[in-house]
């Protein structure tokens, strides 16, 4: 049996230890808006964050969460995290939206350790993180106004 | 955990009325003991009432507006796009609206959402309902403030004249509504001039966009269904005639959740070959699907090649004798005999993913003798009959039920992988969640064929094109999927896919000019073409431009100079109403507005370039 925390709550997980934390988060304590998109750390949609850093819960087995704290998209309730959720529906950033609480969840995770990150610091941190529809460009604009805003 | 977008709204409305093509015509909305006109307190009232004038929207006692979204929202928000239409004829209050996508009831008419057509195909009639609307709303409201509906104003979700207001809310609590109209009534209805709009053309804010950004959005990959089980997918190395000769799972029998491993026979003939790993949980079928051995014997186009398929492009391109006549004006033939020069160009693409981000997924229950499919897709009257063939069901025991789409780009117009979970819902007796992981997602996906295009021209002794020959080489998916959309050749002989060689009928003029497409049919017999975002823009319209840009070169012209000389908007390509007004002179307005605006030719730094490509 594994304990950790899930958006401030405690949680067990009695599965196998390599079950992927992404199937644990979604089918075990059914929280979906963490998304499956590759299975291989490859597209960032599964992005959560594990003691405050994004990891891709995909690949990251449920036994590396033992005792740590994980915040899905659903318990971002940071000043930052809110800051690029507000910057996001100002942006009318997310079309299809599939890849999106990856992508607020990979800048929330920058913004903590750099609350102004310049252009090429947003690139260079969002990179991991596709999205099929190109938003790309709205992307960035969010984050920088999310930043400006003092998050 | 319930399925959280696939709700019956409660006031579902059984007097509506059942229209199959478009549901347009009114029904009645129930007739309450009528309201004095000497009513100045309309807080009371019927709170329980609904208004639902016509399918397409349903206006509660407390003024919210539910508006029914036939369309698939995958990243355009077509759900937004559509309520503005609502909206803005009915004089609705924008935060009053709320959108829902609608299930597969016969109700809502054929449903399809793609080539660019929701807002097109569905205008006229969504805002004659929205007119509608207003015009029942204005009257009762009229009628209870004692006033000449003529003498009123419907905006905000209100009805007012002068000082006095009544709200919808009011109105449908306590007005009378009943009312209704002949399709003749309906076609008739005042539609607003632009300059009245408020929502159409303005920026609005997306209703999609909140939920998006909390992680609220429901896909149909975020679906699940008590006692259900996992499926995950055994493909085999073709699309179409392999057959499995043996199936091993001993390997996966102690993986913790792992149940069984089912063959898929599927009498439409559309999944073949194909097996499913089922479980408890996603993970332990992925881990089964790794372990379980299948033997297959391989289809007959196993050993075909992505260079195959190019070649066998370039044999039929080659040939010109071979294809369906797209457009044939004047004769290429006398113009390439008399040419004074001449110059051909062949353009390859390559086959193309879609790759939704949100992989290939489906949930399906039998209850209550329906056939309940939970999934995402975009063209549900494509595949109702076959999964009604598949199922040998009727349609009418089937229910698609929609969801956000994670990503559409044309992949999800068909949704061949309904059918496997259908067929293995039936045969275990639990809901089956069918999820692809992304390499099965690529392997099985209908992708945009690789396509051949050749193009000869012939010039004539001053410099001047005298003609061109176009000849497009693909898969067709709408060969495949939906046959009866192919279109006729211009001759009378044979017939086309538009989606394969659209933009080879363009708006240049050219004396003498012949496009032909042709089918590949290696690619067709190796894998199920599909329709790839616009599908033929994505190559036609890129040879089309790039041989442009080669025969000006080779007439010693400026390319914009070049097009604007082809773009003189006579003839055939003088436009006409109502889609196509002013024709090729539109195209060639924006090209000379680019050109001006961009500083066409001027100096610019080293290896820096401009070029140009235009796209209609």
């Amino acid at each position: 049996m594994i304990e950790f925390q899930v958006n401030g709550s405690a949680v067990t997980s009695e599965r196998p230890d390599d079950k992927p934390l992404l199937w644990v988060i979604r089918d075990e304590l059914t929280l979906k808006g963490t998304k499956f998109g590759c299975g291989i750390a490859m597209c960032g949609a599964c992005t959560v964050h594990l003691d405050g850093t994004a990891i891709r819960s995909c690949v990251t087995p449920v036994s590396a969460a033992a005792g740590k704290s994980v915040t899905t998209i659903e318990g971002l309730d940071s000043a930052a995290g809110k800051a690029l959720q507000e910057a996001w529906v100002e942006e009318q950033v997310p079309q299809c939206g599939y890849c999106q609480s990856g992508q607020i969840m990979q800048a929330a995770s920058l913004l903590a350790s750099n609350p102004s990150p310049s252009d090429d610091e947003i690139v260079t941190a969002l990179n991991g993180n596709l999205c099929r529809c190109m938003a790309y460009t709205r992307i960035k604009k969010a984050v920088k106004s999310a930043s400006e805003r003092g998050a | 955990m319930a399925i959280k977008a696939s709700r019956i709204p409660l006031s579902r409305r059984a007097f509506l009325v059942r229209s199959a093509n478009a549901g347009l015509i009114m029904g009645l909305g129930t007739l309450l003991p009528g309201c004095s006109r000497d009513q100045a307190d309309f807080s009371g009232g019927d709170a329980s009432r609904t208004f639902a004038p016509t399918v397409w929207f349903e206006i509660d006692g407390q003024g919210g507006i539910l508006v029914n979204i036939a369309k698939a929202e995958m990243g355009q928000h077509v759900g937004t796009a559509l309520a503005r239409v609502v909206a803005d004829e009915l004089g609705a209050a924008w935060d009053a609206i709320s959108i829902k996508y609608v299930d597969t009831d016969p109700k809502w008419g054929y449903m399809v959402t793609g080539g660019s057509w929701s807002v097109f195909t569905t205008w006229t009639m969504l805002s004659q309902a929205g007119a509608a609307g207003r015009t029942v709303l204005r009257d009762a409201g009229a009628a209870m403030l004692g006033v000449d509906p003529a003498d009123c104003t419907v905006a905000d979700s209100a009805v007012r004249a002068g000082d006095a207001v009544v709200t919808f809310a009011e109105i449908v609590r306590n007005g009378d509504i009943s009312r209704s109209f002949s399709e003749e009534e309906l076609a008739a209805m005042p539609i607003k001039p632009a300059s009245e709009r408020r929502f159409i053309g303005k920026p609005v804010t997306a209703k999609d966009i909140p939920p998006k950004t909390r992680g609220e959005a429901v896909y149909g990959l975020d679906t699940e269904l008590p006692d259900m089980v996992y499926a995950h997918p055994l493909i085999p190395p073709t699309r179409y005639g392999s057959t499995i000769r043996a199936i091993d799972d001993s390997a996966a029998k102690d993986i913790r959740g792992y149940l069984q491993t089912i063959e898929i026979s599927d009498p439409s003939n559309t999944i073949q070959g194909w097996a499913l790993a089922i479980g408890e949980s996603f993970p332990a079928v992925m881990k089964a699907a790794d372990a379980v051995s299948v033997d297959w014997q391989p289809g007959p186009t196993a050993e075909v090649g992505e260079a195959d398929i190019l070649r066998y492009g370039e044999r039929l391109a080659a040939d010109r004798s071979s294809g369906v006549l797209v457009v044939d004006d004047g004769d290429v033939a006398v113009a390439r005999e008399s040419a004074a020069q001449t110059h051909s160009g062949t353009y390859r693409t390559s086959t193309a993913l879609h790759f939704t981000l949100e992989p290939q997924n489906a949930l399906v229950e039998f209850k209550d003798g329906k056939c309940h499919i939970h999934a995402g897709n975009q063209w549900q009257s494509l595949i109702m009959p076959v999964l009604a063939q598949a199922l040998e069901i009727p349609e009418s025991d089937i229910v698609i039920h929609q969801y956000y789409l994670g990503g559409g780009f044309g992949r999800r117009l068909f949704g061949d992988q309904m059918i496997p979970a259908a067929l293995a819902a039936r045969e275990l007796g639990r809901p089956v969640k069918l999820v692809f992981q992304r390499d099965d997602d690529s392997r099985f996906d209908c992708c945009r064929s690789a396509s051949v295009q050749q193009f000869d021209a012939s010039f004539d002794a001053d410099g001047n094109v005298t003609g061109i020959e176009h000849a497009a080489a693909a898969g067709w998916p709408t060969l495949s999927m939906a046959p009866g959309f192919l279109a006729d050749g211009v001759d009378g002989n044979g017939k086309f896919d538009t989606f394969s060689v659209s933009g080879g009928d363009h708006w240049y003029t050219l004396a003498n000019h012949r496009v032909r497409a042709l089918n590949n049919e290696l690619a067709q017999r190796t894998f199920l073409p599909g329709w790839l975002r616009a599908v033929g823009p994505g190559w036609v319209g890129w040879g089309v431009e790039s041989f442009m840009d080669e025969l000006a070169e080779i007439a010693g012209k400026d390319p914009i100079e070049f097009r604007l000389e082809h773009l003189d908007a006579s003839g055939k390509n003088a436009g006409k109403a109502p889609e196509a007004v002013g024709g090729a002179s539109r195209l060639a307005n924006v090209l000379r507005d680019v050109r001006d605006r961009s500083g066409w030719g001027r100096e610019l730094p080293e290896n820096e370039g401009m070029g140009v490509a235009v796209c209609h």
